[in-house]
């Protein structure tokens, strides 16, 4: 089938559910979960789950149809890491029972999904973590200590990485769950960054009892679920290009061209500069989004990753100097606890602080360099002292 | 810190997708064009070895002609450009592209961009027939007479005029005197296309080897692409087009040299990659291999991410030139400041990385550095093309 039969096929598909399901009268949540029993909510997944076992790129036809019909959304914002992490591992590592009984409710918003996999001892160093997880029959329960996690305030489950086997070396004794974020034991505390705000948290987990029926993947096999789960961190870097001036730089466009008091000759330079690299890291997004149209997510992610960080920083440190004397107040030190990371949507003093944790999560700068140089490059790895060590005897 | 997402970027993709998208064009290579790579690359494995090309700007024939013939009339580089009523192959400033990535990688002594693209465009904006079908069979070349440091966007002030004409000439005979300094790909042109002053202003035909006309090769920073000086005396000439036709003429033939020269810098930079990468996997110091060092990769990851961004920004120049988009002057501005640096990084680079053989005459990279470099200040600068982007897109001068 061409991909213009297919999308006029999909976009019947979408009339005939809104002539059943009226958008402007149908209550939200009911809406939602007939459009994924009808197939519609990702449509290049399976059948039975919401999809339709499509190629990936069919997605828009089907989300501009509902948008242009303004329909009610699952709110994707509020699960961000639900949809683009928890979902695909879900699909790829879980079993039958798990697609069957996660997937629905995490479309359609009613379950939000986290991520704990950080700890204050493993950071880039990711499978190091501490985290133990003991069997007793049926269940597992849990003591440790995770950091760093987004939407963990709201959240009714998450990914939760775990040792199982303090014995073995440290990337084969882990294990991965899907935990109910209600469960007894689960306390979870606002973690405040530099912007004032806590848009993450740390989660505590004190005799946390699992079913081993929410375990994600074999026992044992929690690092390469883990590593699954990080691939799509990567790409997740946004499905589509912005427009020209979409991004950060933006705002300094904006400013230089209201401000002709503010400009020299030296901040001129830097904001061309700054311009041409955002406009042709615009350009190489796409460009990396034409070629992963049909294929996987690659280590190639990790240059678009290496990018952005430096330019929000490099833009948002420039737009403080434009400034001028506005730069030198901030909006509001109160601590708040927003839903989502929200990078550009405060003042400029705010996007200064934010751009900063850039090159810090989702892999360090120095991380993605070490993955560009060996992955991409093939350049020989880090030595390493830690491989083949039982876990329980590495140095911390 | 793993657990952050791009949150803002799910919304964007739900709630505004239709909207968020600007429409962009294919920056992939096409099959075809993957193809015509292949073509190019195979003839100049063989033919423009590092030794032969370092080989050869040490002799008097700086230029490989032999070379050139063989692409112009084996793989069809010459008249890529040309439509195929004229005898050319009608394919696309995408297709150009491709061959100046290849002929960059090998910094080959071809006059690739200044007779199948500079002059080509030129004579293709003028309609000169006959021209276009002698380039197109690559028995002829022709060079565009600037200089090679020419900036796309500024009217190159004439350095040749009219002279009166001589007692024997015919009515209607033109005769130019004069001389340009730094020209590229002159040196083997049978052809210059000549911008004079007079009235009228215009493009004018000489046949390189005419009377009068005298061409002293330049001792160039980058000897792959030797230029040459020019002088005219008097030299009979035939008026291919006069006024705003002529400056259009120029004009164009500029921007779709600077926009394929990025491209030439692009497959420079990646092939200086490409051989350091190598180099450094075998090079053993302190019993690793020198590319097991962290300072090291991080410096190669860099580097591999710069090349990505020319790339991208290289296929965009491109493919606006071949789809004769409205964006195309900020594309070439794009594309030329991005390229140029990288391929300077990229020269500069694969001579550090090297170590002391790098720094040798034997070993090529200097030929990579100085093409990179005599690039970069040729057809607008980074900092010309910048100026030119503040200009396009409103972001005025202090």
């Amino acid at each position: 089938m061409s991909e213009a039969d297919l999308a006029e096929g999909l976009r019947a598909q979408v009339r005939e559910f809104l002539s059943q399901h009226d958008p402007a009268t149908t209550e939200r949540l009911e809406f939602v979960r007939a459009r994924f029993d009808a197939g519609l909510a990702w449509v290049h997944y399976p059948v039975g789950l919401g999809g339709q076992g499509l190629p990936r790129i069919a997605q828009k036809v089907v989300d501009a149809e509902f948008a242009a019909a303004g329909a009610p959304t699952n709110r994707p914002e509020r699960n961000g890491i639900g949809l683009g992490m928890a979902a695909p591992t879900i699909l790829a590592f879980g079993d039958d029972e798990q697609r069957a009984r996660w997937l629905k409710p995490l479309w359609t918003g009613e379950d939000i999904w986290c991520q704990l996999f950080s700890e204050p001892g493993a950071g880039s160093d990711l499978a190091n973590l501490a985290t133990r997880a003991v069997r007793d029959g049926d269940h597992w329960v849990v003591n440790g200590q995770k950091v760093w996690t987004s939407s963990a305030h709201i959240a009714s489950r998450a990914m939760l990485v775990t040792r199982t086997d303090p014995d073995l070396p440290k990337h084969k004794g882990l294990t991965y769950f899907g935990v109910d974020m209600t469960s007894p034991g689960v306390e979870v505390r606002p973690l405040r960054q530099a912007t004032g705000e806590a848009e993450f948290n740390e989660v505590f987990l004190t005799d946390v009892v699992i079913p081993d029926t929410d375990r994600i993947g074999e026992v044992g096999q929690g690092w390469q679920v883990a590593t699954g789960t990080l691939m799509n961190e990567r790409v997740a870097l946004g499905a589509f290009a912005l427009p020209r001036e979409g991004g950060m730089i933006g705002f300094s466009a904006k400013t230089w061209r209201e401000h002709p008091e503010r400009r020299t000759a030296g901040l001129h330079d830097r904001l061309l500069r700054l311009w041409a690299a955002a406009e042709v890291s615009r350009l190489a997004g796409e460009r990396l989004r034409q070629q992963l149209a049909a294929g996987q997510p690659g280590p190639e992610g990790s240059g678009a990753k290496l990018v952005y960080a430096r330019l929000n920083q490099e833009i948002a440190d420039l737009q403080l100097e434009l400034l001028g004397g506005d730069g030198l107040r901030y909006s509001d030190w109160t601590m708040h606890r927003p839903d989502s990371a929200d990078f550009y949507g405060r003042d400029s003093g705010y996007r200064y602080l934010r751009s900063k944790g850039n090159s810090i999560e989702g892999g360090t700068s120095e991380i993605l360099r070490n993955i560009v140089a060996e992955r991409v490059l093939g350049l020989p790895p880090e030595i390493r002292l830690d491989k083949d060590k039982p876990w329980k005897d590495l140095p911390r | 810190m793993t657990e952050v997402t791009r949150a803002a970027d799910v919304t964007e993709q739900a709630e505004d997708a239709a909207a968020a998208r600007s429409r962009l064009p294919d920056l992939t290579y096409t099959e075809a064009e993957t193809d015509l790579r292949s073509a190019v690359r195979s003839v100049l494995e063989e033919r423009a070895t590092a030794a032969a090309v370092l080989a050869r700007t040490e002799t008097p024939d700086t230029y490989d002609i032999g070379l050139w013939r063989t692409l112009a009339s084996q793989v069809g580089c010459a008249g890529l450009l040309i439509p195929e009523a004229h005898g050319g192959a009608g394919a696309s400033f995408r297709e150009a592209a491709v061959v100046c990535e290849e002929i960059g990688r090998a910094v080959a002594p071809v006059p690739f961009i200044g007779s199948a693209v500079i002059a080509t465009a030129a004579l293709l904006e003028l309609g000169v027939a006959d021209l276009l079908g002698q380039l197109a069979a690559g028995a002829t070349t022709a060079a565009l007479a600037v200089p090679f440091e020419s900036v796309p966007m500024v009217r190159p002030e004439p350095t040749v005029r009219l002279a009166g004409p001589g007692a024997s000439d015919q009515p209607g005979t033109y005769r130019l005197t004069g001389s340009v300094k730094g020209v590229a790909d002159a040196l083997p042109a049978d052809w210059l296309i000549i911008p004079a002053d007079g009235v009228p202003y215009g493009v004018y035909l000489v046949a390189a080897d005419a009377e009068g006309v005298r061409r002293t090769p330049v001792t160039s920073l980058d000897m792959t692409r030797q230029l040459a000086d020019l002088e005219l005396d008097g030299v009979q000439a035939r008026l291919l087009g006069a006024g705003p036709a002529a400056e259009k003429a120029v004009a164009t033939a500029l921007r779709a040299g600077a926009a394929m020269l990025a491209a030439e810098q692009l497959g420079l930079a990646e092939r200086a990659l490409d051989i350091t990468l190598a180099y450094v996997k075998q090079r053993y110091q302190f019993a690793r291999p020198v590319g097991s060092f962290q300072a090291l990769k991080h410096r190669f990851a860099d580097w591999w991410v710069a090349v990505t961004q020319a790339r991208a920004a290289s296929r965009y120049a491109a493919a606006c030139l071949a789809a004769d988009d409205p964006d195309m002057a900020v594309a070439v501005a794009l594309a030329k400041s991005v390229c140029s640096d990288t391929a300077v990084l990229a020269g500069q680079e694969m001579i550090q990385l090297h170590g002391g053989i790098g720094f040798t005459w034997e070993h090529p990279a200097h030929l990579y550095l100085k093409r990179a470099k005599s690039s970069a200040l040729a057809l607008g600068t980074a900092d010309r093309h910048r100026a030119a982007l503040a200009a396009l897109v409103n972001l005025p001068p202090a």
